[in-house]
């Protein structure tokens, strides 16, 4: 009894100065970030980062708008340097709630296309993510598909799988639409392939995958890397999903917004308004957009790279070049609490 | 004054601070704009509420059917396996619902080893046999149902044991058969400890994220989280957080005034047992097989399937999980010891001096419970950053050094947010504990002249010493599960397994997730196990 109490004494102190060792951000040569992009996603590049520049890399991830709004209650006390998102629209949400500030970096204003970064420098694109539709080899001609329009008519009843509008993806899709189409149309065309799903939304990107192989249903619209993380898999198992997909193109063909090509979005990141190291913060996002990173992300997780002249992975090159939609991205965040509206009132769970 | 009412002072103002992030949400919810609410009306509310009730009704139904029958089967039947059964009944306790939510879903989705093996056998296809749709309503009502009747099953069986034999004893005595007797005697005088655990697994249900959403089940959690981040709609959300909040308010005052005035301690002195009642032959195992279900479905299948994929599959644990496992412990293993020592300061300042405002400001501080955790962690990160500010200027004024943000930025903030959120369980426990000592045993040590702190140090918290080790228990594991406040609070560079699990997870790796899954499994065993060894030391079976 004696030392079970002198036991639990001793845990309770070694628990308490363990945790008490957590400190915030230490001083010195440092850069703090808030990050969307999971740690397995970014901590390698990091750890990279820390080795040949000697800045060490403070980081903490979670679900964009948590981190968001975590910047905005710590207003000009927040430790965070840079903020990294995998939604454009989250950044441009960043940049109107006043969490960021425009920072001019000519070596990446060079290397990155216009497209893919704010205008005014507040946030910069990493990697590029392309959401077609993917759909299986033995049910669907590829004759049947040409543009995510489509996929609201007739034909595809009961045949397509989507997730839920909860996913920040599909909410920039549906924005981009959006603009592209107007609301009115893009209302029609959300109801049409709510109307010809083939089961009520759960799961992710993969789960979608997996149905299509499956046979739940003929298409879905996912983000590449999730097939091409199939494709790379060890696993029988997803190997022989993959091996029954394929990726299609929408909207390359054809004059004005029919033709405008596939939606995309992109990772990246803005410099805090606040921050306390912008020196370091400067460093790393160069760092994050140089050709070694870019060729790791490619590598690792199958997204394109923002700058020219990086190699993509093999099981990107299979999928085919494409045309983009040459949207300015800031419209994806202006354009998403509509997205979300039109998507709740067409019963899009 | 003070040394009249020092305690209750003390417990209001303590209560009153787990209670700010409370009023800072609903006080964020007087600001929004009624545009969205309208639009919420007229669109997806009407489906948020009918799905969470149709949730709460068939969670609390699920966990009443497997809490309560295996509680008095192991606490007052004797058959073969009951004594390892009444312990492993608890397991569950220790499986996050998301993570039985994900393993079940890879064994019995379409794509998952069941049904590929039915297709294969019988050369079907997809939609040409009926098979239950995991990811559905009654899906998440079976997965929560499996690792929330733990919370019914360990209150009812406590007080099952602490129930005086006697009274049973005088009801056979009466004529009563034993069966008659758990109806009318045994069951309503465990009646608040059931319905406490109850209504720890409903508060736990509508709290829940995880589940219903990878379910594509739209609740009203669900869409306080879409008015969140869909709409970065923060006074929206606050806005649906505040009628949630009401909601339990209506039934925790529903519950309270079915009871009105009922006593529920017990009278009798004796401790001693009476025999347990042998069952044999085919009742003998009904027994065993009705107790071992929810421990295969709730504990065995979805641990094997999660160590299959941990061995075979996934990826291999690297050093950083000792970390991982050694920060996840120690959070737990403290916020259990704050959580729980402020539980019994309040239920004892209630049972000396129950007055009315410290009743009520008690009853409201359990309340976080029924809140998602990230509506939680706003409601902490707002008035800590606000008292970080404000320390920052004070230093400044003295030309220190900026502090930084040393409460909203540090553990300060996540141990806040712990309190505030599983305070609801520890109070649950610990009041029920205190209810069934008598009141004539603090009349006895107050004429003798001890203090109330002393005759809580020297009569209370030995004799409930079950009750509490139960709080410390249950708060310690619903630690180690939490997830969302843990992802926004967490310090720079601070990983916890559930957030390993959760990366992974909502990467859509769920096998890679499996290791760290089972890693919150075996450290949430702990207490279980340390929980079972104490109370069979203490309690003759």
């Amino acid at each position: 009894m004696r030392h079970m109490a002198i036991m639990n004494k001793l845990l309770l102190s070694a628990v308490t100065a363990s945790l008490l060792s957590v400190t915030t951000a230490q001083a010195g040569d440092i850069v703090n970030v808030y990050s969307a992009r999971k740690e397995a996603l970014i901590k390698p590049l990091l750890d990279e980062f820390s080795a040949t520049t000697g800045i060490k890399v403070n980081l903490i991830t979670g679900k964009a708008d948590a981190l968001l709004k975590r910047l905005q209650v710590e207003g000009s006390a927040t430790p965070a340097d840079l903020f990294i998102t995998v939604d454009a629209g989250r950044l441009h949400r960043a940049k109107e709630a006043g969490v960021l500030k425009p920072v001019s970096l000519p070596v990446l204003e060079n290397s990155i296309p216009q497209a893919l970064r704010d205008s005014a420098g507040y946030w910069y694109g990493l990697t590029l993510r392309a959401r077609p539709i993917i759909y299986s080899k033995s049910r669907v001609s590829i004759n049947e598909l040409s543009t995510y329009e489509a996929l609201a008519e007739a034909q595809w009843d009961g045949r397509i799988c989507l997730r839920s509008s909860q996913a920040v993806y599909n909410q920039s899709l549906v924005a981009a639409t959006i603009d592209a189409l107007g609301a009115e149309a893009t209302q029609g065309w959300v109801e049409g392939m709510v109307n010809n799903l083939a089961k009520s939304p759960s799961g992710g990107d993969t789960d979608q995958l997996k149905a299509v192989a499956a046979g739940v249903c003929d298409v879905t619209i996912a983000n590449t890397y999730y097939l091409a993380r199939l494709i790379n898999s060890s696993k029988l198992a997803d190997q022989a999903v993959a091996s029954k997909l394929a990726v299609f193109w929408p909207n390359q063909q054809g004059q004005g917004v029919i033709g405008r090509g596939a939606h995309f979005n992109v990772s990246g990141a803005g410099f805090t308004k606040y921050g306390k190291h912008p020196e370091q913060a400067k460093a790393l996002l160069e760092y994050l957009a140089s050709a070694p990173a870019q060729a790791w992300y490619a590598d690792i997780n199958n997204e394109y790279p923002v700058v020219a002249g990086v190699e993509i992975s093999q099981a990107l090159k299979g999928f085919g070049d494409y045309k983009m939609d040459p949207i300015g991205l800031e419209v994806l965040g202006q354009n998403n609490r509509q997205a979300v509206q039109l998507m709740d009132r067409a019963g899009w769970k | 004054m003070f040394r009249r009412h020092g305690l209750s002072v003390f417990a209001v103002v303590i209560a009153a601070f787990i209670l700010l992030p409370v009023i800072v949400i609903v006080s964020y919810a007087l600001h929004a704009d009624g545009a969205l609410w309208q639009h919420l009306l007229d669109t997806v509310l009407n489906e948020y509420l009918v799905n969470s009730l149709l949730l709460l009704l068939g969670v609390g139904v699920g966990v009443l059917l497997l809490g309560v029958p295996t509680a008095w089967l192991t606490s007052m039947c004797s058959f073969p396996g009951r004594r390892w059964l009444s312990w492993a009944l608890l397991l569950p306790l220790a499986m996050p619902a998301y993570i039985i939510a994900y393993t079940y879903t890879g064994l019995l989705d379409f794509a998952g080893p069941v049904q590929t093996w039915i297709r294969d056998l019988t050369g079907l296809g997809y939609g040409d046999y009926w098979f239950f749709e995991i990811r559905s309503l009654g899906g998440a009502i079976v997965m929560m149902s499996l690792v929330l009747y733990p919370y019914v099953y360990l209150m009812a069986r406590a007080a099952f044991l602490e129930q005086s034999v006697s009274s049973i004893e005088v009801g056979c005595s009466l004529g009563y058969s034993r069966w008659r007797a758990m109806w009318s005697l045994a069951l309503p005088m465990a009646r608040p400890a059931i319905i406490t655990g109850l209504s720890l697994a409903l508060m736990e249900t509508l709290a829940d994220y995880g589940t219903v959403q990878y379910f594509g089940v739209s609740t009203f959690t669900t869409g306080i989280f879409r008015t969140f981040y869909g709409y970065g709609d923060t006074a929206a959300a606050a806005q649906l957080a505040a009628s949630l909040l009401a909601f339990v308010m209506l039934l925790v005052l529903l519950e309270r005034y079915s009871r009105r005035r009922a006593r529920y301690h017990s009278a009798a002195e004796s401790r001693a047992r009476a025999d347990l009642i042998p069952l044999m032959g085919s009742k003998a195992v009904m027994a065993a097989v009705l107790c071992s279900a929810p421990l295969t479905f709730g504990f065995i299948i979805p641990v094997t399937q999660l160590l299959l994929w941990a061995v075979f599959e996934a990826e291999p644990l690297g050093w950083d999980f000792v970390s991982l496992a050694w920060n996840s412990f120690s959070l737990a293993f403290l916020a259990a010891i704050i959580v729980v020592t402020l539980a019994i300061i309040l239920s004892y300042a209630k049972r000396t001096k129950p007055i009315k405002p410290v009743r009520t400001v008690i009853a409201m501080a359990g309340f976080g419970y029924a809140l998602p955790g990230t509506i939680i962690a706003i409601g902490v990160l707002i008035p800590l950053a606000w008292a970080d500010h404000s320390l920052i200027a004070l230093f400044e004024n003295f030309g220190w050094d900026n502090p930084g943000l040393i409460l909203s930025g540090s553990l300060v903030a996540l141990l806040f947010a712990y309190t505030v959120r599983f305070l609801a369980v520890a109070l649950g426990s610990v009041q029920s504990g205190l209810e069934k000592i008598k009141p004539s045993l603090d009349h006895a040590g107050r004429s003798m002249g001890h203090s109330p702190l002393a005759i809580l140090r020297k009569i209370h918290v030995p004799l409930m010493r079950t009750s509490i080790l139960t709080a410390v228990l249950i708060v310690f594991v619903d630690v180690l599960k939490e997830l969302p406040a843990t992802l926004i609070l967490r310090p720079f560079n601070f990983n916890t397994m559930a957030v390993r699990a959760y990366e992974l997870a909502s990467d859509e790796r769920l096998v890679d997730a499996a290791p760290a899954s089972i890693m919150i499994v075996l450290v949430g065993l702990i207490p279980v196990l340390m929980l079972h060894a104490s109370i069979s030391r203490r309690r003759p079976h």
